[in-house]
Parts: C-alpha cells; sequence; structure tokens
C-alpha cells in the first residue's frame, strides 16, 4: 500500500482540524453569526448558547465546572493571562514565581517581563530525563511566593512532569499553581480536581481544532482564585477577558474537546502503538540513536530522538516529504540549539542532530514504516559523509578532540 | 527554509565524498569547524609536489544542507588548480555560486577555511612556509 506524501508527523507544533470540528464550526460562519453578548435578539441567544454548551464541553475534559472556564486567543494569552493575572492580582502578598527551565516561551518569556517589573522568579531546573523534581520546588519556596507554574508535558521532548505532586505542594503552601497544559489536555487524562490545579492553560489547535481560540480554567472553590485582566473592555468572560468572543473558535474547541474525550482512552493506545512502532523501527536499525527525555513518563504521541553524527537540519532536507522538526540550531531563528535539550544535560552536538515526531490522530502504521525506511536512508547516507562518523568509528573519541572554535 | 537549486543539487549529488590516506606525503587534510557548532568539514587534497597542481580532492562533511554544498563545490573548484590558485578562492565565490542566504554565509567561511587549513597541512608536510594571510581565519 503506498502512502500519500507529504506526511505529517509535527502534531506537537499544530494538528489538522478534525472533520467533526469544522462540521460543528460552519454554521456560525453563515447564519448563526450572532454576537454572544447581544441579549436582546436570538441571533445573539444562538451564539451564547453555543459558547455556552462548548463552556461545558471544555469543562467536563479537564474536570472543571463550566463557569472555571474562560476563553481566550490562544494558550499564549491563557499562559500570559494566568501569570500576569496572578501577579498583578495578588502582589500585596509577595512577589516571587516559581518555575522551571524549559516551559514554554510564552511561560519563560511572561517571567522574564514580570522580572522586570520588580518580581523575582526561580527557574528550577529540571532532571536528566526532562522532569522537575518535585522536592526542588518545595526548596524554592519563600514566604513571597504567589505563584508555581510547571507545564503538564513539554511540546519538545514530550515528557510528563509529576503534576499531581507539585500540586499537592502547592496546595500545603496555599500557593496558586498554574500549569500550562498545551500538549497534555485532550492527549492524556487531566483533572484539576486530581492534579490540583488552580489554572490551566488550553490550545484548541492542538487537539483538531482551530488556531487563534484557547481556554482558561480558573479555579473558583477551595481556593477561588482572582486575575487581573490582561484585556480591558468590555468586561467579557467574568471580566477576565474582554473582546467579543469568537463563538465559531470557540464552537470548534468545545467539539475539539469532546471528540477527544470521547476517544481519548482509544487514541492513546494507537498512539503509543504507532510511537512504539516508530522507536523500535529506528532503534533497530541504525546505531547511535539516543532518546532524548524520560520515555517512561512521555505522551504516546511523542519521539524525540538524537542521530549522532549527522546535523538535524541536512536530515530534515533529505527527508522533505516528511514533516517533522528538529533541535538543530540551523532551523531556528536564533542559530542556538534547542534550550530544552541543552537543560537536559544533551551535548550540543547531540542537540544539533536531534528530531522532534509529533504522531497525530490521523497517523496510520504505513506512514510510520516510510518514515522509518526514509530515515534510515537518509542518516546512513549522511553519516557515510559525515567525518565525525569516520572518526567515531576509527576509535576517535569525538569529545576529546581539540576543534578550532570561532 | 528554501534553498537554492544549486544547494539542493550538491546536497543530493555530492561531488568527491570520501578520504585519501593522510599520512601520504602529498595528501594534505584540513578539518575545520566544532561539533557543538553544528558544523565540522574534513577537506583533503592529494598535491603533485613537482607541478604543485591539485589532483584529487575528498570531502566529508557533517553540517546542514549548505555546509555539505559548500564544501562539495569547493573540492569541484580546487581540482586541477595549482595550490595558488586554489587559495585565491574566496568564500564570497561560494556564496555568489550556491546563492546562500546571509544566515548561511558561515558555511562558505568555512569552506575558505577548510581549504586553506588542507594546503597549510600540506605546506607544512613539505617545510613550505604558511603566511599568516593564508591561515584559516577561524
Amino acid at each position: 500500500m503506498s502512502v500519500k506524501l507529504p506526511i505529517y508527523f509535527d502534531n506537537h507544533a499544530t494538528t489538522p482540524v478534525d472533520p467533526r470540528v469544522l462540521d460543528a464550526m460552519l454554521p456560525y460562519f453563515g447564519p448563526k453569526f450572532g454576537n454572544a453578548a447581544s441579549r436582546n435578539h436570538s441571533f445573539g441567544w444562538a451564539g451564547e448558547e453555543a459558547v455556552e454548551n462548548a463552556r461545558a464541553q471544555v469543562a467536563s475534559l479537564i474536570g472543571a465546572t463550566p463557569k472555571e472556564i474562560i476563553f481566550t486567543s490562544g494558550a499564549t494569552e491563557s499562559d500570559n493571562l494566568m501569570i500576569k493575572g496572578v501577579a498583578e492580582m495578588y502582589r500585596e502578598k509577595g512577589n516571587h514565581i516559581i518555575t522551571q527551565a524549559i516551559e514554554h516561551k510564552a511561560v519563560l518569556d511572561t517571567c522574564k517581563r514580570l522580572e522586570k517589573y520588580g518580581y523575582e522568579v526561580t527557574y528550577l531546573p529540571v532532571q536528566k530525563d526532562g522532569r522537575v523534581d518535585p522536592e526542588e520546588v518545595r526548596k524554592a519556596i519563600k514566604p513571597t511566593t504567589i505563584l508555581i507554574t510547571v507545564m503538564y508535558a513539554n511540546n519538545e521532548i514530550g515528557v510528563i512532569n509529576p503534576i499531581q505532586e507539585i500540586g499537592k505542594i502547592a496546595k500545603e503552601h496555599g500557593i496558586i499553581f498554574a500549569v500550562d497544559g498545551v500538549q497534555a489536555v485532550g492527549k492524556i487524562p487531566v483533572d484539576v480536581q486530581k492534579d490540583n490545579i488552580d489554572l490551566l492553560a488550553i490550545s484548541a489547535h492542538k487537539i483538531y481544532g482551530p488556531k487563534g481560540v484557547g481556554a482558561l480554567y480558573v479555579r473558583r472553590r477551595n481556593p477561588r482564585v482572582q486575575l487581573s485582566a490582561v484585556i480591558d473592555g468590555g468586561g467579557h468572560e467574568r471580566g477576565m477577558r474582554s473582546g467579543t468572543l469568537n463563538v465559531p473558535g470557540i464552537v470548534g474547541l468545545g467539539k475539539a474537546c469532546e471528540v477527544a474525550q470521547q476517544e481519548m482512552a482509544e487514541e492513546s493506545k494507537k498512539m503509543l502503538g504507532l510511537r512504539e512502532r516508530l522507536r523500535k523501527g529506528l532503534e533497530a536499525r541504525l546505531d547511535e540513536v539516543f532518546i532524548n527525555g524520560s520515555m517512561e513518563h512521555r505522551l504516546p504521541n511523542n519521539l524525540n530522538m538524537s542521530f549522532a553524527y549527522v546535523e538535524g537540519e541536512s536530515l530534515l532536507m533529505g527527508i522533505n516529504d516528511i514533516a517533522v522538526s528538529s533541535g538543530s540550531a540551523c532551523t531556528s531563528a536564533t542559530l542556538e540549539p534547542s534550550y530544552v535539550l541543552k537543560a537536559l544535560g544533551v551535548g550540543e552536538d547531540l542537540a544539533h542532530t536531534s528530531i522532534r515526531f509529533g504522531l497525530g490522530r490521523f497517523n496510520t502504521e504505513e506512514e510510520v514504516d516510510y518514515v522509518v525506511d526514509k530515515m534510515v536512508q537518509v542518516v546512513s547516507k549522511l553519516r557515510e559523509l559525515s567525518p565525525l562518523y569516520e572518526m567515531a568509528k576509527e576509535g576517535i573519541d569525538i569529545s576529546k578532540v581539540k576543534w578550532q572554535t570561532a | 527554509m528554501a534553498y537554492s537549486d544549486k544547494v539542493v543539487e550538491h546536497y543530493n549529488n555530492p561531488r568527491n565524498v570520501g578520504s585519501l590516506p593522510k599520512e601520504d606525503p602529498n595528501v594534505g587534510t584540513g578539518l575545520v569547524g566544532a561539533p557543538e557548532c553544528g558544523d565540522v568539514m574534513k577537506l583533503q587534497m592529494k598535491i603533485n609536489p613537482d607541478t604543485r597542481v591539485i589532483e584529487e580532492a575528498k570531502f566529508k562533511t557533517f553540517g546542514c544542507g549548505s555546509a555539505i554544498a559548500s564544501s562539495s563545490l569547493a573540492t569541484e573548484w580546487v581540482k586541477g588548480k595549482t595550490v595558488d590558485e586554489a587559495l585565491a578562492i574566496k568564500n564570497t565565490d561560494i556564496v555568489r555560486e550556491l546563492a546562500l542566504p546571509p544566515v548561511k554565509i558561515h558555511c562558505s567561511v568555512l569552506a575558505e577555511d577548510a581549504i586553506k587549513a588542507a594546503i597549510g597541512d600540506w605546506k607544512k608536510k613539505h617545510n613550505i612556509e604558511v603566511p599568516a594571510s593564508e591561515k584559516p581565519s577561524h
């Protein structure tokens, strides 16, 4: 059976919209165009009803109540709102925030901005497997700590943090716990009660919904979390996020959450099957490949692998009918290799050779087999071309060579 | 990032891939770059000591497509040239030929350095002085 090219294995970056999600959205681009805030006619009522339905769908997926969900333009906004909103609201209580080294830039750069405004931020290191040690969190707590923010699962290496334990520590100390849930929600069970989460950022387009819409869970009871708004205006979303609601987008997010909840058990089994097929296929046929991050605590759809002696961008060039991403400097705008892999202690030489595979709902075994064949073929060709592979085969320790660096 | 047709062509069909015996007195070896920078080039040339003509050139490169293309092109260009002619190849010539974008200029610099390093190694083997201008810039 032949596969349709190109193959999309970059589902941590974004996912295609599920046809069921699209169908649910379409009426809201057409006859049901009303403003959900219009309280005095049927157009507005239809919009409002759709939004409230979506709120319930999102809440149900994460064990929340509908009133605890507010809609945003996406997870970057949700991350900004949960961090800046707490920082401003609880400024009199303290100015210390705890986060960790391999958060998404939407969290790290938000924290960096707050540092400019007089907040103190602790960036915890991660362990070799990419996870945060809850005890490190406990040790970092000060009397002035007002917020702990740790991502549920990492977007590059797919490693899942001990969220429940960290949440418990936060609760014991009466500190608000905010979680970037973008990669985890809809993929693995996330429950704001069990996991002791006070704020949770969600994105639609990572779970087969549309781009430009997200949500923020804001705990209302035990404790009731208050946020200062980042965007002021008409007082929508209980004053926490003004702006006319993106009704079609919100409907799409709701539907995406509903589908994810219904199919999660089966889908995660399928993802794990495909991921293991990919991993085993590559490991069986290539030497000197290394997995970055914990294999035990990992999203079922993620594989992040370094192919020693083969530079990532040249590898991507050779597999141009497969969409994946690389931690190589040459593929980023900054010309720096991945800060995530660096934080794990992966040497820069290996960081340059890493590939992130992100499997998704619409991938197949045939696609995995094609990717394995193609990877083996291109890695082998590039190793023939690699002076480092030749040196390693001659028994030279690459790390001991005195390189002329600029 | 979009690659120029010439970069893609060299990447798909790299010229003169391989190694020459580095102990051979007529072979000069240049190894430049560093793995942690994401680029390492090995360029080797077999040089006739009487005519100073580069009779053979081989390369191996760890690096992006532009680095592979730059070194592949370098082997093509130096073959048949005299040592002095080869030393006259500038990185800007490589940039022009391969239509490299600004972020890839370092690949061409590395290729120029590899040429200088390989010839420098050969000169050292023949006790020929290497002037500062012929030393790799990195």
